[in-house]
């Protein structure tokens, strides 16, 4: 094989195996006090991974709840139509929001897959500050450790938006569960910051910016929005513990405050946390479409740059979530137009991905079937952003199921198809097994098809004006609210599959190779699962990521 | 829900006010936008995936094409372009639908937790109906008692939040006598899904002021109150099958004697129920939290007589 992506690459591949990271030194200890990014990594990875059940726990009371309407026409209830208390049902879908964001959502692709992913793909021994990046994750499990303590000891029904004046007034532990979210923002801000100096520190020997693979360019353009806009979202929460506490009218009317202000506060956060969510699925995206398709990335600098044009125009719509809240008209007006230049830098990378399948040679393996589903389920949810991000078609939509279908085609459809599929692409690399390719397609089609009927009628019942956020609904809404709850049973039975054969894979699964799917960046150079200090010499890096052959060129065989 | 026979159509309700036809046309507008592209990009995909699937091991790309400076810069300015259409064709409408014309017939909109109140200016203060006029601006000004709340009515695609401390407004011009649902879409806690409303929209003169508030001659006290019942919301909190609510169910209440919640025994009768109306949380019975608003100054002498009836008729 000729065109090698390294020096050092291949050589090691399929050498003999070493004792791996997992293997390094055992005992429950040399976990706990790891500094070892792969092994943060793999924390992470169980972590956030517990804590989407947890929230497709939530989600499937909330579903249940709403698979039947509580009354009928004539106003007489339904039997077995309430399943919840209204406080406790808003108890439920609130946690289900905050603990999707904050503990799945926000945390998942970076500081799972990326701790594991980053440093190898520099070519790198470890993280800038590895001790820092341990810190990251201990203060993770504190603040999850609160959230699920506020929501046991009092609960919080403010939804995970926390709007005030009702978040500065409602009793439970609204004050435990903030104080959460502003630990869980400390946690996002170190592995934004690590990641940052480590992508500038330490990239391997000719690892030229333009030569970095797309995952780290898109870890890269997130962690510029983690360190600059989380430290927002603290100052807000604190304002808010402030008020409740302290009696300090900020938000508050009764107080002299403003409840819009709080809103401002807290879009400027979010917003720009709406891509810390999406660009690293969208870096993982890019990872998995060029190695499935061996193909080079079609539009490399348009996709890497597109990242930090994101990046930072993400600062400036955050009052497209506010049309209608009462803000100026011109201010709606200002934040429409950013709001549709933040959409071409989206469109941009969903037809490069589309055209890098041009002429390539594309397998089906688990991973692309999920890139797959990203790249129609995204695209969905970026082309039914165009009606909310229109003022005149949003002011009938906002606030209703069409912007909870939308949302989830982008935050699901999206990051969490990128995720699974970087879970199923970088497995046999953390591992060193290969899982089921029998049960992980059937796996992805089931969840594929699953979110499409539990989120395709969301839009429908939404633009025919049905609120979201409640716990009981008009009968007229009553089928497509059970179509949508019979697809959680689909959707469910694709991941408990998942979960299944992944854990069946790390005994008996076939040992994976150094190089299963023939990728070319530098992770893949190395044995499956890597040993504890990653490369034994430092690579130098002598190509792009995605210099694949060519057929009939010169050594035009992959080496798999 | 509909007015007439416009039952909608797939995808939006009927549409009950002037603006209704023009936000739907931009919603069509957006729809078609979405379909094309959605089919191109996933056509598009899917062929590419079926003509290019790998058909042995080692199969290699048959080319490597890095970019396309043409292709790149036509899928960059064409969706600009799109999108710049749908940015001004949006903000105009915006417009039209945040000013209201001059002239518009008024009603001041009170929002609490979870009730809308409606004021016309002829003084007749309504909850839970908001009887206008067909084919005349009409205004809302809105103020909200405690928390935010979102007055929305989807077959007139009219929404504003309600937000305590400050006035917001919004208009529509219905189109027809109809009735037509209220939604509150922002959260309020407990009972948000059950801040519910309607529109009633009637032919009426251009004098119109207002509706009439007072019993009509022709229903009797019973059924009147009945009316009331569902009217003021006390259907949210009292139900009348017996099955506890927020307050205590209306079956069997009047007449019984209930343990109230400083250990006072209180035997149902009329002077008690008004009082429980006008001062509500002055006994309190035992096992509920309390928390109804009063309902003086809203509803009249009359009314409370005719409330006592039909809760006496609950047996």
């Amino acid at each position: 094989m000729s065109m090698t992506t390294t020096q050092a690459a291949v050589d090691h591949a399929n050498d003999p195996q070493e004792t791996d990271y997992l293997h390094a030194r055992s005992g429950i200890k040399h976990w706990l006090y790891t500094v070892d990014h792969k092994r943060i990594g793999v924390m992470y990875l169980v972590a956030v991974a517990l804590a989407f059940l947890l929230g497709g726990f939530f989600a499937s009371m909330v579903r249940w709840e709403l698979f039947s309407p509580n009354f009928d026409a004539a106003g007489v209830a339904i039997p077995g139509g309430q399943i919840f208390e209204g406080d406790t049902y808003n108890r439920i879908f609130t946690l289900h929001g905050l603990v999707m964001v904050f503990l799945f959502i926000i945390p998942g692709i970076p500081a799972a897959l990326g701790n594991f992913v980053l440093p190898l793909q520099l070519g790198a021994k470890d993280v800038a500050f590895p001790r820092l990046n341990l810190a990251s994750f201990y203060v993770y499990v504190i603040g999850t450790v609160m959230a699920l303590w506020a929501a046991i000891a009092g609960g919080v029904d403010t939804g995970w938006t926390f709007y005030t004046p009702y978040s500065s007034g409602v009793g439970g532990s609204v004050v435990m569960m903030t104080l959460a979210a502003f630990v869980l923002g400390f946690s996002s801000i170190f592995t934004g910051l690590n990641f940052i100096v480590t992508v500038h520190r330490m990239r391997a020997p000719g690892l030229t910016w333009d030569r970095m693979p797309l995952f780290v360019w898109a870890i890269y353009a997130t962690a510029i929005i983690q360190v600059m806009a989380t430290p927002v979202l603290g100052i807000t929460l604190l304002l808010l513990v402030m008020e409740r506490v302290l009696g300090v009218g900020i938000f508050d009317p009764a107080l002299g405050g403003d409840p819009v202000l709080f809103q401002h506060f807290f879009w400027f956060y979010s917003h720009p946390a709406v891509y810390i969510m999406i660009l690293p699925g969208m870096g993982v995206m890019s990872e998995l479409i060029t190695t499935f398709a061996r193909k080079t990335i079609f539009g490399y600098r348009a996709i890497a740059l597109s990242s930090i044009a994101i990046a930072v125009i993400s600062f400036l719509v955050w009052g497209h979530h506010m049309f209608v809240s009462g803000q100026s008209v011109y201010a709606g007006m200002i934040f429409s137009f950013l709001t549709f230049l933040v959409a071409v830098p989206s469109a941009i990378k969903v037809i490069n991905w589309t055209a890098t399948l041009y002429k390539g040679s594309i397998a089906l393996d688990a991973p692309m079937l999920y890139a797959l589903s990203f790249l129609i389920l995204f695209t969905i949810g970026g082309l039914t952003g165009l009606f909310l991000g229109t003022l005149g078609t949003d002011v009938h939509l906002h606030d209703t199921y069409f912007v909870v279908a939308h949302f989830h085609y982008v935050m699901m459809g999206g990051t969490a198809m990128a995720f699974f599929g970087g879970v199923h692409y970088w497995w046999p690399k953390m591992f060193g097994r290969m899982y089921s390719p029998f049960w992980s397609k059937v796996s992805a089609f089931l969840v594929f098809i699953g979110f499409n009927v539990t989120f395709l009628p969301q839009f429908v019942m939404g633009s025919r004006g049905m609120p979201r956020r409640y716990h009981d609904y008009l009968p007229q809404f009553a089928d497509w609210h059970r179509l949508s709850s019979f697809g959680v049973v689909i959707l469910g039975s694709g991941i408990a599959i998942m979960v299944v054969y992944l854990l069946i894979s790390l005994k008996r699964g076939e040992k994976a190779t150094g190089n299963p799917w023939g990728a070319r960046s530098l992770e893949w150079s190395i044995q499956s699962p890597p040993i504890e200090h990653n490369f034994h010499e430092i690579p130098t890096v002598v190509e792009g990521p995605y210099d694949y052959p060519v057929a009939g060129q010169d050594g035009g065989a992959v080496k798999a | 829900m509909a007015s007439g026979n416009d039952t909608g159509s797939f995808w939006l309700p009927p549409q009950g006010s002037t603006v209704a036809g023009e936000v739907d046309s931009l919603f069509d507008f957006i729809m078609w936008l979405n379909i094309i592209f959605f089919v191109l990009i996933t056509v598009g995909a899917i062929w590419l995936v079926l003509r290019y699937q790998r058909k042995s091991h080692d199969q290699l790309a048959t080319a490597q094409i890095g970019h396309n400076t043409a292709f790149e810069a036509a899928w960059t300015f064409g969706p600009l372009v799109l999108l710049l259409i749908l940015f001004v064709w949006g903000f105009r409408l915006f417009l039209n639908l945040s000013v209201a014309p001059e002239g518009a017939y008024t009603v001041q909109v009170t929002a609490k937790k979870w009730s809308w109140t409606f004021t016309h200016p002829n003084g007749a203060v309504v909850p839970g109906e908001l009887e206008v006029p067909a084919n005349r601006p009409v205004k809302l000004v809105m103020a909200s008692q405690d928390v935010l709340h979102s007055f929305f009515v989807p077959d007139f695609r009219v929404k504003q939040d309600v937000v305590p401390g400050r006035l917001t407004s919004l208009w529509f011009e219905a189109k027809a006598p109809g009735e037509h649902q209220i939604f509150c879409t922002e959260y309020c806690g407990k009972d948000h899904s059950r801040m519910l409303a309607k529109v009633k929209v009637i032919a009426a003169d251009l004098d119109y002021q207002g509706p009439q508030t007072g019993k009509p001659d022709d229903v009797t006290p019973e059924d009147w109150g009945k009316q009331l019942y569902t009217k003021y919301g006390c259907i949210a909190c009292h139900t009348l099958d017996g099955s506890k609510g927020v307050g205590p169910s209306f079956k069997g209440l009047y007449g019984r004697e209930e343990s109230m919640a400083d250990g006072s025994k209180v035997t149902v009768n009329e002077d008690y129920i008004m009082e429980s109306i006008y001062d509500p949380n002055a006994k309190i019975v035992a096992g509920f939290a309390g928390g109804m608003p009063t309902f003086k100054g809203q509803i009249d002498a009359e009314g409370i007589q005719s409330i006592i009836a039909f809760i006496k008729a609950q047996k």
